[in-house]
């Protein structure tokens, strides 16, 4: 057991936090969505320009080739300079990976270039407004045509769909097989008059996701990752596609908000008060519950391929943690944090969101419950 | 980076799975904890044979050398198997000489505390009643006072026998007027023996979760086994979350005991609190899911229960540890607590 940085593992955090404070682009500037996506696009060009960008990937398709370890240092380094994020997050993290995994030479050739400058942004067309959790229920239809396919459905929660140019979508493409043989995954062109984005607006006000209408929308075959009917597993490997780091990153993030709680404990006078002492404790130690774990995890992915079952719950910590510790603040807050502009007010509400998005907490437990304690299935 | 066992310490952890399976099977253990007295001389004498007591206590008096991680390996072990055992008690005793002991005073006690032979047993703790198990027996008591510590010879300390719910160790209150007093600072030994304890912990809510985990498979109602019924799952689910938490924490801080002494204290107290919260969690929410058989005294959950709430107790409450931590991550000093 070593938990201190390997002399590589030290040289390159040092290489990218001097990066960092010398091309930290600064605080997002005001002016609404369309500005601030703008800004996150130079922001992700900058990265890329200095081989940033696709940390992950492997360098002969202009990533960096990094360790799980140096992955999750790149995510707490991120958040530690509370850097913006990338504006192509999903691209980056789920399109590529699977355009590199399943993906013809000539997709690798097509996509993944524009993905690393953010030239072209991805988003993902997979849940519906009838399968959310059972994902493999879903009936978006994929019917062929000459040399491609046309597509006709509903797809929902789907992040930058409004500024995106490909669509990694799942659609049933076989009606008579069952369930999860049915599927093909498909990148579709977002720039055709055939699919309408629609905004929607959640309780924070804003509006991070759309709804997606596609009537008739083409996609030709040369656009099909992984072979018709294989779009469940295609769908599986980016979703299981572990995001490393994310809860080292995570849990960085999170302390950086229990800073911020504290500062306003003492400003507001609760800072003694053993209720509130005892509650911020709770959230130290599952703040550092998460970051230990996700180093677990790390090291036992690198081992045997697989994180260990401390991996199967960061999600489950992260969300609780970040619910719990906004839920603190508006109570130490009072009456500021209530107002509608307020930054405790606004990360409260979204947060209502953490164990609902990328897997509820209910189906996480499932999850747990069957592959890591081995229980029989209810279905 | 590796936050994993190397291959000796993943030795020292199957050889002591292996012979603590075969010493200290549930019905021995039950034996021991409706006995008088629940420590067998015969076991002890093969762990001090295996050399265990003075895993962590250097070379040069006795010992193994090794580190707090190894100490914390067979503390998990001997918490899952719910051991009888005057083990954890001597090696608080040695941590404590050894961390606060003039050389004259280690020479003198390490040697029988690392072979077993004169074992010690010490009192560590900031709450105002003192417990400290496996008292009767040892050559050298070692109690901690505030900041400081002194060795008492047991024929000058008065012992009084502690009847707790948990009988598979014995406990004692005891008070000494004279002593000699330890020259330096106990406080880094403390926080390790906090961790050894968080570490029996977390082998007591291993135990607790994998017991109600094969009885969720095979028992039935409904037609079905309960641990299909997401009510059960869930509970499991969470019993697991509490478990490898506590671990991770517990992990962390026995490698930042020698490799990162700056870290230990926010550690050891994060540990401990996670730990002792998951191991009354985790054996509570079992003893949920077994239903009536495990509220009666033939099931043996309940010692473990009992164990992981008094083990709670020890060292200082979950809410003391917490306070701790709340005055170390930024908060400030705080008022009185429990």
């Amino acid at each position: 057991m070593d938990l201190s940085l390997t002399p590589e593992e030290e040289s390159f955090r040092d290489e990218l936090r001097a990066w960092l404070e010398e091309n930290h682009p600064g605080p997002i500037p005001q002016g609404g969505d369309q500005v601030q996506f703008e800004f996150e696009r130079a922001w992700q060009r900058k990265l890329h320009d200095a081989g940033w960008a696709g940390v992950s990937w492997p360098k002969e398709y202009g990533g960096r080739g990094a360790t799980l370890i140096e992955q999750a240092i790149f995510g707490a380094e991120l958040a530690r300079a509370k850097a913006p994020r990338p504006a192509n997050v999903l691209g980056l993290v789920m399109g590529g990976p699977v355009v590199i995994a399943h993906g013809t030479e000539e997709q690798k050739e097509r996509f993944l270039e524009p993905i690393l400058s953010a030239e072209e942004i991805w988003c993902q067309g997979f849940s519906e407004p009838e399968s959310g959790s059972d994902l493999a229920s879903l009936k978006t239809k994929a019917m062929k045509e000459n040399g491609g396919w046309r597509i006709t459905g509903q797809k929902v929660w789907t992040t930058f769909a409004h500024e995106a140019k490909w669509c990694m979508l799942v659609a049933r493409s076989d009606g008579d097989a069952p369930k999860h043989k049915g599927l093909t995954y498909f990148l579709m062109d977002m720039e055709q008059d055939e699919v309408e984005v629609r905004p929607l607006r959640q309780i924070t006000g804003e509006a991070e996701f759309n709804e997606l209408f596609i009537e008739n929308a083409y996609v030709p075959d040369e656009n099909v990752v992984g072979g018709e009917g294989n779009g469940w597993m295609v769908a599986i490997t980016t979703l299981m596609n572990e995001r490393a780091g994310l809860g080292a990153s995570a849990a960085l993030g999170l302390s950086q908000a229990l800073g911020e709680l504290i500062d306003l404990a003492k400003q507001t006078g609760l800072a003694e008060d053993p209720i509130v002492r005892d509650k911020v404790a709770r959230l130290a130690i599952g703040i550092e519950g998460l970051r230990l774990g996700a180093m677990r995890a790390l090291t036992a992915t690198m081992k045997v391929g697989i994180p260990g079952p401390e991996g199967s719950i960061a999600k489950l910590q992260w969300s609780s943690t970040n619910q719990a510790l906004t839920e603190l603040a508006i109570e130490v807050g009072g009456e500021e944090a209530l107002e509608r502009d307020s930054m405790w007010a606004y990360r409260y509400l979204r947060s209502r969101a953490n164990s609902i998005e990328g897997g509820t907490s209910d189906v996480l437990k499932n999850i747990v419950a069957e592959r890591v304690l081995g229980l029989p299935k209810l279905r | 980076m590796n936050f994993d066992f190397n291959d000796e310490q993943r030795e020292i952890k199957s050889t002591a799975r292996e012979f603590l399976a075969s010493r200290f099977k549930p019905e021995k253990v039950r034996e021991l904890a409706e006995a008088d007295n629940p420590y067998d001389e015969a076991l002890w004498k093969e762990m001090c044979e295996l050399g265990w007591p003075g895993i962590a206590i250097s070379e040069e008096h006795g010992g193994q050398g090794l580190d707090t991680v190894e100490l914390v390996i067979l503390q998990e072990e001997l918490g899952y198997v719910l051991a009888p055992s005057p083990f954890v008690s001597n090696a608080f005793a040695g941590l404590l000489i050894e961390g606060a002991g003039s050389e004259e005073q280690k020479a003198r006690w390490l040697p029988g505390i690392a072979s077993g032979e004169a074992r010690g047993a010490a009192a560590i703790t900031p709450d105002a009643e003192p417990i400290v198990g496996a008292a009767q027996g040892a050559s050298i008591l070692v109690l901690n006072e505030g900041e400081g510590g002194k060795l008492v010879e047991p024929a000058d300390a008065n012992l009084e026998r502690l009847d707790l719910i948990d009988t598979t160790r014995a406990y004692f209150r005891v008070s000494a007027d004279g002593g000699e007093p330890l020259p330096g600072d106990v406080a880094p030994a403390v926080d390790k023996a906090m961790v050894a304890l968080a570490a029996e912990q977390v082998g007591i809510a291993q135990r607790a979760l994998e017991m109600a985990v094969a009885y969720a498979k095979e028992r039935e109602q409904f037609d079905r086994p309960i641990g299909a019924y997401q009510a059960v799952s869930h509970r499991l689910a969470g019993m697991l979350w509490d478990t490898e938490e506590a671990r991770s924490l517990t992990y962390f801080a026995a490698w930042a005991a020698d490799a990162e002494p700056g870290s230990l204290p926010l550690a050891a107290s994060m540990a401990k609190a996670r730990a002792s919260d998951a191991a009354t969690s985790v054996t509570n929410a079992a003893l949920q899911v077994f239903g009536g058989i495990g509220f009666t005294w033939e099931h043996d959950l309940h010692f473990l229960l009992k164990r992981a709430t008094v083990g709670a107790r020890m060292l200082g409450s979950p809410s003391r540890h917490r306070e701790r931590v709340a005055s170390l991550v930024g908060l400030g000093a705080g008022g009185a607590t429990r």
